[in-house]
């Protein structure tokens, strides 16, 4: 089976308006990080929360009036996964009191026999002061990998190619976590790890382009740097389009079979594949023909030496 | 022709066979268990399989099996985790005065297979259960610690010295000591520098005042804090042994936290009250006037009093408390240097040594005793409700004759081995913490959570893998086959590495198992679509084999790199979970790499390679 024999599409062509509408929502995520902010974790803001199991589905208003007899009105009581599971949160505390909330609000839902036999399923207490060093650490881990990732496209590539690829790479960060920030998904430690996998992996995409590119500047000799251009993708196509369709099956598998705990993870996966396809096209290439990359800048450098001189 | 040589064949299939033999114990079922040792001082006998098969036979609970382990415990093993809860409940209630029960988790794997030496991959907490803190050590307590003794310690040797000072305090990081006039202070100067020659010491004159001041040195400074460290870990081990989990991790993280796990340990209350626990050391004399005897009769003399050492032998004990555990400021086994024989030094701190000092002079050849005092938090089952109780356990731990006068550093000598000295001098560094601690982190996985995770990671691994296959085998036909099969021996190898290495598997971790088949699925594709393209271009099957293997390798390894860089930084930056997920993913696409490129390509030389061919099933 062959869905995608020869095809010529003139993805260069559309270049502008491409780069128009990718500024435009990165513009709009970059806005929704500044005025609607992040749906932060535990993982990252500290707090506690507590995750019981109950044998009949479980009546939340019940659970909620249980929780605020045991001293915790401000707790966030929902639903986690199915109605026999509860999620209770609770905001973080000054310092040295938090670990001992978990164990008190167990106390408090098992000495109500309105509600059931109550089962803990998981305690999560993170010190708000662990939180910041994570939030901090996490940004530093996405500017490290950006830049061990410039490093490397440098060296096996050209300066356009690896400035190309970071920005790529950073459109697809951004729209990633705009996701997160516009529709007040949680991001926690995993979907933070989903982040810089994306950031490996979309590279990963662009990186199969720009060789394609490379090689055929190498090989041919007519055309346009836009042609040439347009041809890599072109020849590249089909294998984006399978790789990507069948990375989506996997994770496709993990976002309705994996459970609560990785949704996130899954979720930053699906966008970060979408966004990766994307960018490699119309942000990497792009950017690679605005940088102004011309066939000289590829050819391989002649070998000096007895070697060039020895052939006949 | 595509032909590998013989020996590149043999060799991808020995490292093929060698991942499915190491990768072998993850298919045996993983047993919820529970491990039973004595408490100190018993043993686990061949009677007490039949006494703990009776009380779970009255309770109702069925156990699979009982095996011995090495070291005098005992493995239950339950068909489910209820029964293995229900199981610890029966254990703890009946049976707790003389054994403590462990959950665990425990492969049940053949005899065969336990003496290659193989085991399965290492489950995270997030899998199995269990509790995992993270705790931070207070080290501006430990360097205030510190500089207290060192002001004590100069108010000591000035006084000895008759050096006249005004006073001697600790004041923003440092010892100031405060003199009347120039001369005494040249004299304490003098004095202080003798006794402390790696200090910082500064002399000034402000408000009529002369001073000295003492600093510790950075160096310094971080020897006081790793050692701060490195005690709180010893006495938190100490505790969460007498825990009894089956294998706690207790490791240093960072310059100044220390992480515990216990795997299958359910109940964070009382690690904390493990944790948080007190326990301290007492030097006292031993009453040779009275006998123990007629105390134990209830004929205890005024002054005195009774305890037991740890084989219950009892011990007549003067009221007076000679130095306690907080003042022993470092203890360390070792070898006596005259007689050879086992022995631990102690060093005190100054009031301490003052005090020690004092009493041995007027007792030598009199009996010392150390007691060792610890609050112990038990919970027990009253009428179905469990009720904590917290009691003073008060042990003798060592009774030592008092051969000359000694102060600040003494040895204990006329120990019966090198193992006892061991133990003595880890019990007496142990007392008590060398700086306050705070959990910063706790995570508490329950064990029925833990099962949802495995079965939800694993069926998830399942559908997204036959997914990839079905797609693969219908795109690519019998090359995409030859893919599944490569796609499988990448997953065998991946667990085959990650039991090898004995690497954490974490609910993250299991999503990037799923995600490097996704980025081996990658590998594949780069190539077949490859070799399509020079089909398509008029090339022959051979050379469109050969050109589609050796031009998709360059984009592969390339591509590879950048996610590896990821995983590298992930790693590095990660903990707990997110650790799993990369290491999954950096030996996830090594394996990726080995087996799309040479493996696929061995299969696909055998079948085709030899070949005259006029177009391939891709």
């Amino acid at each position: 089976m062959e869905l995608f024999k020869r095809t010529n599409i003139d993805f260069m062509y559309i270049r502008w308006p491409a780069i128009w509408l990718s500024s435009l929502i990165n513009l709009i995520g970059i806005a929704s990080f500044i005025f609607l902010g992040f749906n932060f974790g535990l993982d990252f803001t500290g707090g506690t929360v507590v995750e019981v199991g109950y044998a009949q589905p479980a009546n939340l208003v019940q659970v909620r009036s249980a929780l605020a007899e045991g001293g915790f009105k401000e707790a966030g009581v929902q639903h986690f996964g199915s109605t026999r599971e509860v999620l209770i949160r609770l905001p973080p505390v000054a310092e040295g009191t938090g670990s001992t909330l978990g164990d008190r609000v167990i106390a408090a839902l098992s000495t109500d026999p309105e509600v059931g036999e109550v089962k803990l399923r998981r305690v999560e207490f993170v010190g708000s002061q662990v939180g910041g060093e994570l939030v901090e650490q996490g940004g530093l881990a996405i500017l490290y990998t950006l830049i061990g990732i410039l490093i490397y496209v440098a060296i096996r590539f050209e300066w356009r190619f690896a400035v190309g690829a970071v920005i790529a790479t950073v459109h697809d960060v951004i729209v990633v976590l705009a996701v997160f920030s516009i529709f007040h998904i949680e991001f926690d430690l995993t979907a933070l790890a989903a982040v810089l996998a994306i950031i490996g992996y979309s590279l990963n995409d662009t990186v199969v382009i720009y060789d394609r590119i490379r090689e055929n500047f190498r090989r041919v000799r007519k055309g346009t740097v836009i042609d040439v251009v347009d041809l890599s993708i072109n020849e590249t196509l089909s294998r984006t389009i399978i790789t990507h369709g069948v990375t989506m099956l996997a994770v496709l598998a993990l976002y309705f079979l994996g459970g609560q705990v990785i949704h996130g993870f899954a979720l930053a996966f699906l966008v970060g594949i979408v966004t990766g396809t994307y960018s490699s096209i119309y942000v990497a290439s792009s950017s690679v023909v605005l940088l102004g990359i011309s066939r000289a800048d590829l050819l391989p450098t002649p070998k000096e030496g007895p070697g060039v001189d020895a052939r006949p | 022709m595509n032909q590998y040589p013989l020996w590149k064949n043999l060799l991808i299939l020995g490292i093929v066979l060698t991942g499915l033999v190491l990768a072998l114990p993850n298919i045996f079922s993983q047993d919820p268990a529970i491990e039973v040792a004595a408490v100190r001082g018993g043993h686990v006998t061949e009677a007490t399989a039949g006494e703990i098969r009776a009380a779970l036979e009255a309770a109702q609970v069925p156990v699979k099996r009982i095996d011995t382990l090495a070291g005098g415990k005992l493995l239950l093993r339950f068909a489910s985790s209820g029964d293995q809860l229900h199981a610890e409940e029966v254990i703890e209630n009946t049976l707790s005065d003389r054994y403590r029960s462990a959950l665990t988790l425990s492969a049940d794997l053949p005899r065969w297979v336990r003496a290659l030496g193989l085991r399965p991959m290492n489950l995270g907490l997030d899998l199995r259960g269990g509790i995992y803190v993270l705790i931070d050590v207070d080290m501006d307590a430990a360097l205030d610690q510190a500089l207290e003794r060192h002001v004590e310690d100069i108010r000591t040797q000035l006084r000895d010295a008759k050096v006249r000072y005004v006073t001697v305090g600790r004041e923003k990081g440092r010892v100031v000591v405060k003199f009347a006039e120039v001369a005494s202070r040249d004299a304490g100067e003098k004095v202080i520098a003798k006794e402390f020659r790696d200090l910082k010491m500064q002399t000034l004159e402000q408000d009529g005042e002369f001073l000295v001041t003492v600093a510790q040195t950075p160096a310094q400074q971080k020897q006081i804090q790793d050692f701060a460290l490195q005690q709180n870990i010893t006495t938190l081990r100490n505790r969460v042994n007498a825990l009894g989990v089956a294998e706690p991790i207790i490791a240093r993280q960072g310059d100044r936290r220390i992480v515990v796990q216990l795997p299958g340990a359910q109940d964070p209350g009382r690690l904390k009250e493990i944790l948080g626990a007190t326990a301290t050391l007492e030097y006292r004399l031993v009453d040779t006037e009275h006998s123990a005897a007629d105390a134990e009769a209830g004929r205890a003399a005024v002054g005195s009093r009774l305890y037991k050492t740890r084989d219950g032998k009892p011990v007549l004990l003067k009221r007076r408390v000679i130095a306690t555990g907080d003042q022993i400021t470092d203890a360390s086994s070792g070898f006596d240097s005259q007689s050879g024989t086992p022995m631990v030094s102690v060093s005190l701190d100054a009031p301490g040594g003052r005090r020690m000092r004092e009493m041995t002079t007027e007792n030598v050849g009199k009996p010392m005793a150390v007691v060792f005092i610890e609050n112990r938090t038990t919970t027990k089952q009253v009428d179905g409700k469990p009720v904590k109780r917290t009691e003073k356990v008060e042990e003798v731990i060592s009774v030592a004759t008092i051969r000359e006068p000694f102060g600040r550093r003494f040895q204990t000598t006329g120990l019966d081995s090198a193992d006892e000295a061991h133990n003595l001098a880890l019990l007496l560094r142990s007392g008590a913490l060398a700086a306050p601690i705070q959990i910063v982190e706790e995570r508490t996985v329950g064990p029925s959570l833990g099962q949802d995770n495995i079965d939800k990671g694993v069926r998830s691994v399942v559908v997204g893998f036959l997914l990839v296959c079905a797609f693969m085998g219908v795109y690519y036909r019998v090359f995409g086959m030859i893919a599944n099969l490569v796609l499988l021996a990448n997953v065998v190898l991946l667990v085959a590495i990650l039991s090898a290495i004995q690497a954490t598997l974490t609910l993250p971790g299991i999503a990037g198992i799923l995600l490097t088949v996704g980025m081996a699925v990658d590998a594949n594709v780069l190539i077949y679509e490859r070799i399509r393209e020079e089909l398509r271009n008029g090339n022959s099957v051979q050379a469109a084999i050969y050109t589609g293997y050796d031009k998709a390798m360059a984009t592969i390894i390339d591509s590879n790199v950048t996610t590896m860089i990821a995983a590298v930084v992930l790693f590095s930056f990660g903990t707990g979970p997110v650790k799993g997920f990369a290491i999954t993913l950096f030996f996830g696409i090594l394996t990726s790499m080995f087996t799309a490129v040479i493996g696929s390509r061995a299969i696909v030389n055998l079948m085709y390679g030899h070949r005259r061919l006029t177009s391939l099933p891709i």
